[in-house]
């Protein structure tokens, strides 16, 4: 497993019916891409999270493939319409198989 | 009125002049507090869209070494059990204005201290603790959560009394060649600011926003690291993470700064 990955979620805490809301993520990760060399001149082993995935109220929202281009510490945002109150749960899928996940909750009036 | 041909150079030279004076005012930005005089931040040479990063404090990705520093201030280490939150307070708020006056000429140790010199310090003689590496996780975390406590504050440090000489062994780093490429810290900061220095480009080379979140770094910095890249770059031999030369250096480039907002975590590319 990467060392310190934490993840970050931003949703508003409340929102109108049909509202279009904007969700932020980031999450703490290396992602070593495994195309450069360390000071020996071998390659670094690849070490990425290749999935990020939200559900809200266990329907699928909104998900990702990430490839080895993507940045350390990926940044991502998207939108979203909400009709009723729930929870958004954010899952990151890192090449080892670790599983880092975070939730939000958001009330609809 | 007739000219004879002097008269009429002067006059096309001096409408040049005043044009171009008029264009360069006309697009001249206000950068705010990120400008004092004629010094700007490095947030002044930078993209809109790097800027962007910096500004929310959600997606800037340096606020990841804050929450850990935050993490790291009360947890206990070393033979003495103690954490810095045992002696400094649960918060961080004692650290306010420390990234802003440091480095300080400690009497003590008869040396000039900078943050991370005097993390270490507190490390080992309070907290009985090793000390962090210097451009370690830990260090990183603690200089970057200590500095923020300082954001938005003028860099304001003393160069006055026994800090005088490091300021003095400071402005020669500055101002001596070295390398094989035989350039000084000033011929590029001071002389070509603006300027492109292969893809990158080139600022007034304030400390103000370290430690500092670099894309190029895909993480924060400390400014001893840029000092070492910089001085690779013109192929001189750098000198070690806190050495004295580049303290020294570090008083003197906060003193460029003086009067700039304390930016940690700044965003850079």
């Amino acid at each position: 497993m990467a060392k310190n990955v934490k993840p970050r979620v931003r949703v508003p805490k409340t929102a109108a019916k049909g509202e279009v809301i904007e969700i932020k993520t980031l999450i703490s990760h290396i992602m070593e891409s495994g195309r450069r060399k360390g000071k020996d001149g071998k390659l670094i082993p690849r070490s990425i999270i290749n999935k990020f995935s939200v559900t809200f109220n266990g329907k699928p929202v909104f998900e990702a493939d990430w490839a080895p281009a993507i940045s350390a510490n990926p940044y991502m945002s998207f939108f979203a319409k909400v009709d009723e109150s729930g929870e958004f749960a954010f899952k990151w899928v890192d090449d080892d198989g670790s599983v880092y996940d975070s939730k939000a909750s958001i009330t609809v009036s | 009125m007739k000219m004879n041909w002097k008269q009429s150079t002067f006059l096309a030279a001096a409408m040049a002049l005043g044009w171009s004076a008029f264009a360069a005012s006309a697009h001249a930005a206000d950068w705010g507090a990120y400008q004092v005089e004629d010094r700007r931040s490095g947030y002044t040479y930078m993209t809109d869209q790097t800027r962007a990063i910096q500004n929310d404090n959600f997606q800037n990705p340096g606020m990841l070494w804050v929450e850990q520093g935050a993490d790291l201030w009360s947890k206990v280490d070393g033979k003495a059990e103690k954490s810095c939150a045992s002696c400094h307070g649960a918060t961080g708020e004692s650290m306010k204005g420390v990234a802003a006056r440091y480095p300080v000429y400690d009497q003590n140790l008869g040396k000039m201290q900078n943050v991370e010199q005097q993390i270490n310090h507190c490390l080992e003689t309070r907290m009985e603790a090793s000390p962090y590496k210097w451009e370690s996780g830990e260090m990183l975390s603690m200089t970057t959560f200590i500095s923020n406590q300082s954001l938005g504050m003028p860099v304001n440090v003393s160069i006055e009394g026994p800090a005088a000489e490091a300021f003095e062994k400071g402005k020669a780093f500055y101002e001596q060649r070295r390398g094989q490429l035989d350039l000084a810290c000033k011929q590029c900061h001071d002389e070509f600011p603006g300027g492109i220095i292969r893809a990158n480009t080139l600022s007034q080379g304030q400390g103000n926003g370290f430690p500092t979140y670099r894309l190029k770094w895909q993480k924060v910095g400390s400014l001893h690291r840029r000092f070492r890249g910089c001085n690779s770059m013109v192929r001189a031999t750098p000198y070690g993470y806190g050495s004295d030369e580049y303290t020294n250096l570090e008083l003197y480039v906060k003193w460029r700064g003086r009067g700039l907002p304390v930016e940690t975590p700044a965003v850079r590319n």
